[in-house]
């Protein structure tokens, strides 16, 4: 029962196991459910997905598979700022098509223009998830973005009667990542293990016995617990360069994240300077200080860059290099300050180590890092874990 | 025995056939959601509904799976022989049954709550697979078997603090309480406050969608902040016209320490003030 099922869920990447399709035949077969549709669809996810991130993707599979319409699994409406399609139209469009524009009256009458036009569509189709696409003259069609990712209806104002899965409610919590990352965490392990420090709670057995046996009374003797007592900085360069190795630093980022409770993370462009930010969405309004950091965190953070250090050499060497705002001070000189407050500091480069002599700007980073820069290998993740777990004077 | 929700719990129809499939196949329930949605307090009512005692146990950064299990206090065992207490003979005297053990042999049927297990060590779920799996363990100093007589109703809840482990996850069903809607929204408010008046609810529930969805919130404020706040609003007598005649130049909300629990909020939400009061906005 339900093989075609399990099928599709394992290849959207929910990996529902024998034992959860055992359960869900179990709880059918103990009447848990009354007949109906909805109930079942239900039980079915609570049997098989364990994680709300999947919980979107459930949803598609699930009507997918028990209602025969096609899924979009995998060409999520991508959300455009209003703003940018403001640019692109502007742009792209011949002033005859600009004066038409003019005609319809302002952005926002356009907007509603578009918005009419789609729920037209929406009858025509069935579904309303097709490009508007009407070729040409339109401004809407011809970047063609997914009307819904400009959100001009809002939230679902076609008042149409949906099914619960085809509501789609836990969309924005997919955030697709992991799988694969045990290898990582095994490698990060390798911080967790001198952690024996703290409040001395514990009764070290053999500890008393020793004292014991040596004092002829009872001597308890306690010791700290066994704790993962690292605390880590985790900065990610972002954008650019570093697309292609986004799921690899992803696949980082959750190992990280599971691997250790003092995990603080910030990203950066091409190279650190004044500012980092934990939002990417909001880089430019909530930025943190980078002197605020590293007065924050302690000397005993041990602290992980990651970034490819593809950049102008200038970026680094020069005030006002960086390519996104004017910085008054070098990235060469933030770096310092970087390594100076943490001494236990390493540089993770996603290129192949091979191609690092080819660039200019790898090789000053690895010097400004006093040559601890590892690829992001397994390999060199260890070896950058050892070096991080080594004692550090300060 | 069917979970229907109770007269102070609001149960969706998917939390229900969840609560249900995990109390008739006795596998447990993992809750997740956000902070204040109710996901402590589901354990309670549905000790409650059914009419069972509920068993706690509140995890914290330092517990230890076997906690839940039994602890063996062999300090107190090693004192007891220094002073020549008899009692020192019988290793079961030093035994300290713990959570699960208790729920294990329970003489009612109980539910179990294992509250915010994401809190322990990433080791914490797998220790206990075996346990949560076949409701039995060993105990090593006396050597028994501790097994459940019925297996008791577990209920786990977690805040996503960490991931748990797959082979951990197989072994429940799994249920995620999203933030209700506004008709869900009423009916727990309907629940809490019977006889509230219509107009401050409406009121009220439209400030407090409004205060979630400004953007970069810290700390969004849920179902449990919105309760708290109503409970506020009407020990306070507020008059219906300071929720109703909102101009945009007081952004902050009467009563706004129940419903914003973090500086920044606040601050951000003064910021907003000034910049509605700024002309020609």
């Amino acid at each position: 029962m339900f093989f075609s099922f399990m099928e599709e869920l394992r290849t959207a990447g929910i990996s529902a196991s024998l034992k959860e399709h055992l359960a869900l035949l179990a709880a059918l077969d103990a009447d848990v459910i009354s007949q109906s549709p909805e109930e079942f669809y239900y039980l079915a996810r609570a049997t098989l997905v364990k994680d709300e991130a999947l919980l979107d993707r459930f949803d598609q599979v699930f009507g997918k598979v028990f209602k025969g319409i096609f899924t979009e699994y995998g060409q999520n409406p991508v959300d455009v700022p209003a703003d940018w399609l403001k640019a692109i139209a502007e742009k792209y469009l011949s002033p005859e098509e600009m004066a038409k524009i003019e005609k319809m009256g302002s952005w926002d009458e356009l907007m509603e223009t578009l918005k009419k036009r789609l729920e037209e569509q929406e009858k025509r189709h069935q579904g309303g998830n097709k490009w508007v696409g009407t070729g040409g003259t339109s401004p809407y069609g011809n970047s063609g973005y997914n009307p819904e990712g400009v959100r001009i209806g809002g939230e679902s104002k076609h008042k149409r009667a949906v099914k619960v899965w085809d509501k789609r409610e836990f969309q924005n919590l997919d955030n697709t990542k992991e799988l694969g990352t045990r290898n990582i965490k095994i490698a990060m392990r390798r911080l967790r293990r001198f952690a024996r420090d703290g409040a001395v709670e514990e009764l070290d057995i053999d500890g008393t016995i020793n004292g014991t046996a040596r004092q002829g009374w009872l001597d308890i003797k306690m010791r700290p617990e066994r704790r993962n007592a690292i605390k880590l900085l985790l900065m990610l360069d972002v954008g650019g360069s570093m697309d292609p190795f986004i799921k690899l630093c992803e696949e980082l980022f959750s190992a990280a994240t599971s691997e250790f409770k003092n995990l603080e993370f910030f990203y950066f462009h091409n190279c650190p300077y004044e500012g980092v930010w934990k939002d990417n969405k909001r880089r430019f309004s909530e930025r943190t200080q980078m002197w605020d950091l590293l007065h924050k965190f302690p000397h005993d953070y041990k602290v992980v860059m990651v970034g490819d250090a593809s950049m102008s050499p200038y970026e680094i060497t020069h005030p006002g290099g960086s390519v996104e705002h004017f910085n008054e001070e070098s990235g060469a000189v933030w770096m310092n300050r970087i390594t100076s407050t943490y001494p236990a500091t390493v540089w993770l480069n996603p290129v192949p180590e091979k191609q690092w002599g080819y660039s200019q700007s790898t090789k000053i980073i690895k010097e400004l890092m006093n040559d601890r820069m590892y690829p992001l290998t397994l390999e060199g993740l260890d070896d950058a874990m050892r070096e991080l777990s080594r004692k550090h004077g300060h | 025995m069917r979970f229907q929700g109770t007269d102070n719990y609001v149960a969706t129809d998917d939390l229900k056939v969840a609560v249900n499939a995990a109390t008739t196949l006795r596998r447990p329930l993992l809750v997740k959601g956000e902070p204040g949605t109710g996901k402590t307090v589901l354990a309670y009512e549905i000790a409650k509904a059914l009419g069972t005692p509920l068993i706690e146990w509140n995890i914290k950064s330092t517990t230890k799976a076997h906690q839940g299990l039994y602890e063996y206090d062999a300090v107190a065992r090693l004192r007891d022989s220094q002073l020549g207490e008899a009692r020192v003979h019988d290793i079961k005297n030093y035994i300290k049954k713990g959570k699960l053990w208790e729920a294990f042999t329970a003489p009612q049927l109980p539910v179990l709550l294992i509250d915010e297990i994401d809190k322990a060590d990433i080791e914490f779920p797998n220790d206990l697979l075996q346990e949560l799996d076949r409701m039995e363990f060993f105990v090593y100093e006396t050597q028994e078997t501790i097994k459940a007589v019925e297996r008791p109703i577990v209920i786990i809840t977690s805040n996503n603090e960490k991931e748990l482990p797959d082979a951990f996850l197989r072994r429940c069903f799994f249920h995620y309480i999203k933030f209700p809607d506004r008709t869900t929204m009423q009916a727990i408010i309907d629940v809490h406050f019977p006889g509230i008046q219509k107009m401050l609810v409406s009121k009220a529930m439209d400030i407090f969608y409004e205060v979630r969805d400004v953007p970069g919130l810290k700390k969004k404020p849920s179902t449990s902040e919105l309760l708290d706040w109503l409970k506020l609003l009407l020990h306070e007598d507020m008059p219906l016209d300071v929720l109703q005649s909102r101009d945009p130049t007081k952004a902050i909300p009467p009563l706004h320490g129940a419903l914003l629990k973090n500086e920044q909020d606040i601050m951000l939400f003064e910021r907003l003030a000034f910049m509605a009061r700024r002309p020609n906005n």
